[in-house]
């Protein structure tokens, strides 16, 4: 036996280092779990490295400022930062103003508490060929998660696959096994978005007999559990019949823009699917709303009577809350004298009485401005 | 035996041995390469061709001339590798182990101190590499993964001109010979 092992000691111990590696493998495999503290070492081991790398580039980079464009980068640095912050609310804003009942996606967007966000800096890539997975510099010890979602102001852009002390990996949402539930704007279709490597993403489990055009924005549904609804996903790029349902292949809009610096959310607040813009078109011109004329009884506006008035019945039941209110009785107050409900009502008052010179101008009511809607804490380093 | 044959044999034949490296080395030349591969991409888009990893596994295989020290060195940088990746442990440190076991075989029949030998093997060992990450990943995990053939010729040919002043900076690492 022992000559045996001196003599094949080189195979020995190759077949032992293979078969090792085999178990591990499988183990994995098996039972779906993670050898974690390998990986910890890894990533404690190489995220010092590359945040010290990072460090360099920067000073370096900030001394090229000092020689070159002064200030200019950091303008840049700026307003990019700005535009980000931007898009976020506009999309925001847009899901609200564009909802069917102004009103009621207002309220929705004031009662709800928004996301919040963890803002996270790419330190260095994945190992692998094609493996589309980055780390980023936060990691357990700032709250961060497995799966949580990971987002740039263009859409979403991935999730977390592992958190550890100092930094995370993100899967991407071009990297193999990734899926995200998609809803799209035009047709409400659910799907599933998933990256297969590269950088176009199909989108499974959608039906052949249902309508998906080439240009529809898909947007998250949710459905997943860890995109919280209305982030936008992705823009169909084709749409074909096939054997097992529709193919679809969708265009990732998150990553448009690269993937130096992501938002990591940390708690998540469902949205809505803002509507498709109406078809415009270029030679046909709409007029702004006419004046009010002396006499005309003014506009309903929403932003004034404290909700939206559109129907017949919101209209009776305005009237009489005015009758009731010129006549001093409170409905639901007890047994009294019944208001006259043929007598005309005062006239409603204006929130904001128009400056002399500009009431006959001004138009008879606005609409409702939507209240600015913040994006959430996003906690910058 | 002619020129061409006294230059491949082995120096062991001819009194040479393997090369020694401080201990330094051995930790931080492959450390240093698993952030190249890493960090430098993410500047400069089109080095995440090179395998550094695969590169430093290679030589110190070649020069160590030890097979069960490839081997275990091909281990540990695999495995690291695995480690930084989202897929299982196991699958670099295979193609790795192998990796390192076949160069140290073959530094005990051939002179690997010879640029077009070195660079053979270089070009050589990432086809093996890149074609056993598709095999393991296809057989053993099941996953769908392309193998483009032409394009992993090309880099592996790109990988091997990269090796050759790699190799050639790393001889100055070298301490002591045995």
């Amino acid at each position: 036996m022992e000559t045996f092992l001196s003599r094949y000691r080189n195979i020995s111990v190759l077949l032992l280092l293979l078969a090792g590696q085999l178990l591990l493998l499988a183990y994995q495999v098996k039972t779906g779990q993670d050898v974690r503290l390998i990986r910890v070492w890894a990533v404690t081991a190489a995220a010092p490295l590359a945040n010290v790398s990072e460090w360099i580039r920067e000073r370096g980079a900030r001394l090229g400022e000092m020689f070159a464009v002064e200030g200019l980068r950091q303008e840049n640095a700026r307003l990019k930062a700005e535009l980000g912050q931007i898009k976020v609310q506009n999309h925001l804003l847009r899901a609200g103003i564009t909802t069917a009942d102004r009103a009621k996606a207002l309220a929705i967007y004031a009662e709800t508490s928004p996301s919040k966000l963890l803002a996270a800096r790419v330190i260095f890539l994945g190992t692998g060929a094609n493996s589309r997975t980055v780390f980023v510099d936060r990691g357990s010890r700032d709250g961060v998660m497995k799966g949580m979602a990971v987002i740039t102001p263009d859409g979403i852009a991935g999730r977390v696959s592992a958190a550890y002390p100092t930094a995370s990996l993100v899967s991407l949402v071009t990297s193999q096994g990734f899926a995200a539930g998609v809803i799209s704007q035009k047709h409400k279709i659910r799907g599933t978005m998933k990256g297969v490597g590269s950088s176009l993403c199909p989108v499974d489990h959608i039906e052949n007999r249902d309508t998906v055009e080439a240009g529809e924005w898909l947007y998250t549904s949710g459905d997943d559990r860890i995109f919280p609804k209305g982030l936008p996903a992705g823009i169909v790029r084709s749409a074909r019949e096939g054997r097992g349902g529709k193919d679809v292949v969708a265009e990732p809009v998150g990553l448009r823009a690269g993937v130096n610096e992501v938002l990591i959310v940390t708690g998540g607040v469902h949205g809505l699917i803002p509507d498709p813009l109406p078809p415009s078109s270029p030679s046909v011109q709409i007029l702004p709303p006419p004046p009010q004329e002396a006499g005309e009884a003014p506009l309903e506006d929403p932003g004034t009577t404290g909700g939206p008035v559109r129907t017949d019945a919101d209209r009776l039941m305005e009237k009489y809350r005015r009758i009731g209110e010129s006549q001093g009785h409170t409905y639901g107050a007890g047994p009294g004298r019944v208001p006259d409900f043929n007598r005309p009502p005062a006239a409603a008052k204006p929130a904001v009485p128009p400056p002399q010179g500009e009431a006959a101008a001004a138009p008879p009511a606005s609409p409702a401005k939507p209240n600015p809607v913040k994006p959430g804490p996003v906690n910058q380093r | 035996m002619n020129p061409f044959e006294e230059k491949l044999l082995p120096r062991k034949a001819r009194g040479a041995a393997s090369s020694k490296f401080n201990p330094l080395v051995w930790i931080l030349a492959p450390l240093g390469a698993i952030v190249f591969q890493v960090y430098v991409p993410r500047l400069i888009e089109t080095l995440s061709y090179l395998e550094l990893p695969l590169l430093m596994t290679v030589y110190l295989a070649l020069m160590r001339r030890s097979p069960i020290v490839g081997a275990a060195t091909g281990a540990v940088i695999g495995l690291m590798q695995d480690s930084l990746s989202h897929q299982y442990l196991g699958m670099f440190g295979i193609v790795k182990t192998l990796v390192g076991y076949f160069a140290a075989s073959v530094s005990m029949r051939f002179d690997v101190e010879n640029s077009a030998l070195r660079f053979l093997l270089s070009f050589f060992f990432f086809l093996f590499h890149q074609l056993f990450v598709w095999l393991l990943t296809r057989a053993l995990l099941g996953q769908p993964m392309e193998l483009q053939i032409p394009q992993t010729v090309i880099l592996a040919f790109l990988n091997a001109v990269v090796a050759i002043p790699l190799f050639l900076l790393l001889d100055r690492l070298k301490s002591e010979a045995r």
